[in-house]
């Protein structure tokens, strides 16, 4: 009997290990590129173009140097500015939505949250046109300020979704407890509620700024040279790619890193705010 | 107004009462404003004016040519054979890359969902390519991943005799499809864990004190369980995918010829390269339009099986 179940626990044991030994070879097979693209931007471009692909090398940071030498700086600054205002005004903008649509639900409620979905539904192809046109006519081509209108209208219907989540979370009787005891509204708001709703904000801000970021569509079509964000400056690699692979490497890892970052620093709220606060 | 109103009340309250609710209401509501007419004014009005573009022939390139024509460019969209190419592209691209995704992302989120050493690290390496810019994940397939002669692809795939396949030239659609899962995989996995690990362990529990089998458990309370996150899984990334233009942009340019075009492209490419205002609006709209018809089949599908619970 006891060398049966000793068997059994064997057999789940091997079983259990091989699980893992998958499991991390598809974690390490999936991140493989993203590795791959690090390695490379540290590369000589002789040692980018081998046959097998080169794994040890001398490391240098050359590549690095050049893509400041070639201007990213003011698309970092752009993308840095369009970024963090957007974030900002999503946030001031949609707390208080957030709020009456949660703890003070106004009539059609529903409607209005899902108003704020459709929108998100709309193909932005569909009104690039007459976004072009509108600030073309206003002066307002290759303007930031065009790219943070835009990103924040893109962020906020997540972010109104995102935040009513967190504030229906809110206990109520907290509330009540902080009125009772006297406390006006907008010392109860800012003394009682915000609190509870920082890390909310936290998550909130940061999907916004993980879209932000990375966004393309807008940024090409409606920036030149002056307000050209970091996306933009990897388009000048799809024509001359042919010889610059490491350099390349070394953008795209530039590019990529605030937001992977800011991801893994935040990996247990990625979730819900990617769900629009439906799953927690 | 109030006159007609009034008798609708029974007791007619004291003036003062019937005025307060009114300020409540609009303490009520006036939070909510900013954010709401800041979103119709950036996101309706621009449609009104698509809607508007779309009865014009208006070429940017020519000015003065301007004027309106009816549906005539709605009646070009129809009969235009790489609009339905574009279309064609657009959901297969869609449905392959969610469909793919997703089943990975449940494969993956499985993997995950029992304790092992280095369980948080995987995850974080999982996540991973969600977090990659999307401008920069593309262009390092086209070059480094998926080069015919120096690529990771074909160097991996060289043992089992798969000779230099350029592959963005010989199956666009494919390496389009492929970049895509790779992004979107972390995204479904994220959702099906939070999933798996919301499940009730007493309901678990029960089963296999009731001598169901791991299977069995999985088939009957795992899945059933699962459905909603699946299902909310397939439906925004569906959403986020019929946008893609990125990767067409970077990887393929929507060729060869017009094999990988998909909608937003090719709307892109009437707008900015042919700068044909009247035609790009149309496209838009007929987009939109096909867009509203897929999303409420897709939102009606989600309500009719939110209703239908619980199981019997």
């Amino acid at each position: 009997m006891s060398t049966v179940s000793a068997a059994v626990g064997r057999g789940n044991r091997g079983r259990r290990s091989v699980l893992t030994a998958v499991t991390w070879i598809v974690g390490i097979g999936f991140f493989f590129p993203v590795l791959w693209m690090a390695i490379t931007g540290f590369k000589q471009e002789a040692d980018a173009y081998t046959d097998p692909p080169r794994l040890f090398f001398k490391p240098t940071l050359t590549q690095f140097a050049t893509v400041f030498d070639r201007g990213v700086g003011p698309y970092l600054a752009n993308s840095a500015f369009a970024t963090v205002v957007s974030t900002l005004l999503v946030v001031l903008l949609a707390t208080p939505a957030a709020y009456a649509l949660s703890m003070r639900p106004v009539k059609k409620t529903q409607d209005v949250l899902f108003f704020f979905i459709s929108t998100k539904m709309l193909p932005v192809a569909a009104v690039i046109v007459p976004l072009y046109v509108a600030a073309k006519t206003l002066s307002m081509l290759d303007n930031v300020w065009t790219l943070i209108v835009l990103y924040t209208a893109m962020n906020l219907p997540i972010a109104v979704w995102m935040m009513r989540s967190f504030f229906q979370e809110v206990p109520g009787a907290i509330v009540e407890a902080a009125q009772v005891d006297g406390a006006s509204l907008p010392r109860t708001l800012w003394q009682v509620i915000l609190p509870i709703i920082a890390p909310g904000l936290a998550a909130t801000a940061l999907i916004c700024v993980i879209f932000s970021w990375n966004e393309f569509f807008f940024a090409v079509n409606l920036t030149a040279a002056r307000a050209a964000t970091v996306p933009v400056f990897l388009v000048g690699f799809i024509t001359s790619e042919g010889q610059y692979w490491a350099q390349l490497s070394a953008a795209a890892t530039l590019a990529s890193l605030p937001v992977i970052v800011a991801g893994w620093i935040a990996q247990k709220q990625l979730v819900r705010g990617l769900s629009m606060g439906a799953v927690k | 107004m109030t006159a007609t109103t009034a008798p609708a009340h029974a007791a007619a309250p004291p003036r003062r009462e019937v005025r307060s609710p009114r300020r409540e209401g609009w303490a009520r509501r006036g939070p909510l404003m900013p954010a709401l007419v800041f979103a119709i004014i950036v996101t309706q009005l621009p449609f009104l004016f698509t809607l508007y573009y779309s009865t014009q022939s208006w070429n940017l390139v020519r000015p003065g040519s301007r004027r309106f024509v009816w549906l005539r460019n709605y009646a070009n969209v129809f009969t235009d054979s790489v609009f339905r190419q574009a279309a064609i592209n657009t959901i297969v691209i869609t449905v392959g890359c969610v469909l793919i995704a997703m089943l990975l992302g449940i494969v993956f989120a499985l993997l995950l969902d029992r304790p092992f050493r280095g369980r948080g690290v995987v995850r974080t390496l999982l996540i991973t390519p969600f977090l990659v810019m999307p401008v920069a994940a593309a262009l390092l397939w086209k070059t480094t991943i998926l080069d015919p002669v120096f690529g990771i692809v074909n160097f991996v795939l060289r043992p089992f005799g798969v000779g230099q396949v350029a592959w963005v030239a010989e199956h666009p659609l494919g390496s389009v499809i492929a970049q895509l899962v790779w992004q979107w995989t972390p995204f479904m996995m994220l959702l099906i864990l939070a999933g798996l690990q919301s499940q009730s362990g007493e309901v678990l529990e029960a089963a296999q004190v009731d001598g169901a089998t791991r299977w069995q458990t999985f088939w009957s309370i795992t899945v059933p369980h699962l459905r909603r996150y699946i299902e909310l899984g397939v439906l925004l990334g569906a959403i986020y995918v019929v946008n893609t233009f990125d990767a067409i942009y970077m990887m393929t340019q929507g060729g060869p010829g017009t094999a990988s075009t998909n909608l937003p492209f090719y709307l892109y490419q009437r707008a900015f390269l042919g700068f044909d205002v009247g035609q790009a609006a149309a496209l838009g709209v007929v987009v939109v339009v096909g867009t509203i018809i897929v999303a409420t089949f897709a939102l009606r599908l989600i309500f009719r099986t939110f209703t239908m619970e619980p199981n019997p």
